[in-house]
């Protein structure tokens, strides 16, 4: 199925759960933050948040940054 | 010591350092890193991003331990109080902590905030449970506003975030401080360390600050500056400075001068 992470288009397997596509990704659970569509998924339910064909995804951690501005150094 | 009967209270927790620093615009996280640790910072600020999906980059997480330092995400970059309360979310989500800086911008060439939409977030953050710290105006009324709120501490500026200016409004600041009982904590417009002083001297609980280490010509050198300002600051402000006078008081004893 298709879905979108942080803009980009993906094809993953069909009824991935949110903990499978963060394996996929290679992308550990704990210093990061999820959402589809716009709505916060809580770590305790990664592993059972099944992923719908669309669902648009955003996967954050954090950056360098003071105020009003964001490091690019390294990212 | 001295510092330990002097800590700064925010959200219920206790800091001995005073100095906030940022952590962007560094030529790198080894150097991210050095200057944190001479800065003596507790508090860092960082932004919530995307991540990479190539990871084979590092990140800054790889070089601070956040167990060591009391992360404090902020809002960069948000113009609106949605975008601002969904940052927050994000983050408290990432961090597991409730402590946020929020600041929520007017525009992108003066960078100073947009107190409506801060408030606007702010009501909505502190009823979600969040410890906020807000970047505000060196307005009193916009100060009091977030106090009223319920917000942990308010975050002035001094001078424009990144314009090393200084401490431009340092009566503005007094007429917060004494209309104001959360911590005011000065948050951009230092340049350099005279600069840090001259806010805690001013009574400020404390000074935010990162373009002004992470851009000196030596950062790590400038971070412990920073450190020792903020700490000098605090100590001459505690110990009570003298009146200013326009003429001279001799500091020598005239009896006994020779006739």
């Amino acid at each position: 199925m298709r879905i979108t992470v942080n803009g980009d288009v993906m094809d993953i397997e069909d009824a991935s759960t949110v903990a499978g596509l963060l394996a996929l990704l290679q992308i550990g659970r704990e210093r990061v933050a999820v959402e589809t569509n716009m709505e916060i998924v809580p770590k305790a339910s990664y592993d059972s948040h099944t992923l719908l064909p669309g669902d648009t995804i955003e996967i954050v951690h954090f950056v360098g940054g003071g105020t009003g501005d964001v490091d690019e150094t390294g990212q | 010591m001295r510092q330990d009967s002097d800590k700064l209270i925010i959200g219920g927790r206790a800091f001995n350092s005073r100095l906030m620093v940022g952590t962007g615009k560094y030529a790198s996280f080894q150097q991210t890193a050095q200057a944190l640790e001479a800065s003596g910072a507790e508090i860092i600020t960082v932004a919530v991003r995307r991540i990479n999906l190539d990871r084979s980059k590092e990140s800054l997480l790889d070089f601070i331990d956040p167990k060591r330092y009391t992360l404090l995400p902020n809002t960069a970059g948000c113009y609106t109080a949605d975008d601002a309360i969904r940052t927050c979310r994000l983050a408290r989500e990432a961090g597991m902590s409730d402590f946020v800086k929020l600041e929520v911008l007017g525009d992108e060439k003066t960078l100073f905030p947009d107190n409506e939409e801060l408030l606007k977030a702010a009501k909505v953050l502190v009823a979600e449970g969040f410890t906020v710290l807000p970047y505000c105006s060196d307005d009193v009324i916009v100060c009091r506003k977030l106090e009223d709120i319920g917000c942990a501490a308010v975050m002035p500026l001094g001078a424009p975030i990144g314009s090393g200016l200084g401490i431009r409004n340092p009566y503005n600041i007094r007429i917060i401080l004494e209309n104001i009982t959360i911590p005011v904590i000065v948050d951009a417009g230092v340049g350099s360390a005279s600069d840090a002083a001259i806010a805690m001297e001013l009574g400020c609980s404390g000074v935010l600050m990162n373009t002004a280490i992470a851009g000196a010509r030596d950062p790590i050198a400038m971070a412990e500056a920073m450190k020792l300002a903020v700490i000098a600051g605090r100590l001459s402000y505690k110990a009570g400075r003298i009146p200013r006078k326009l003429y001279a008081t001799a500091s020598s004893p005239i009896e006994g001068l020779l006739g």
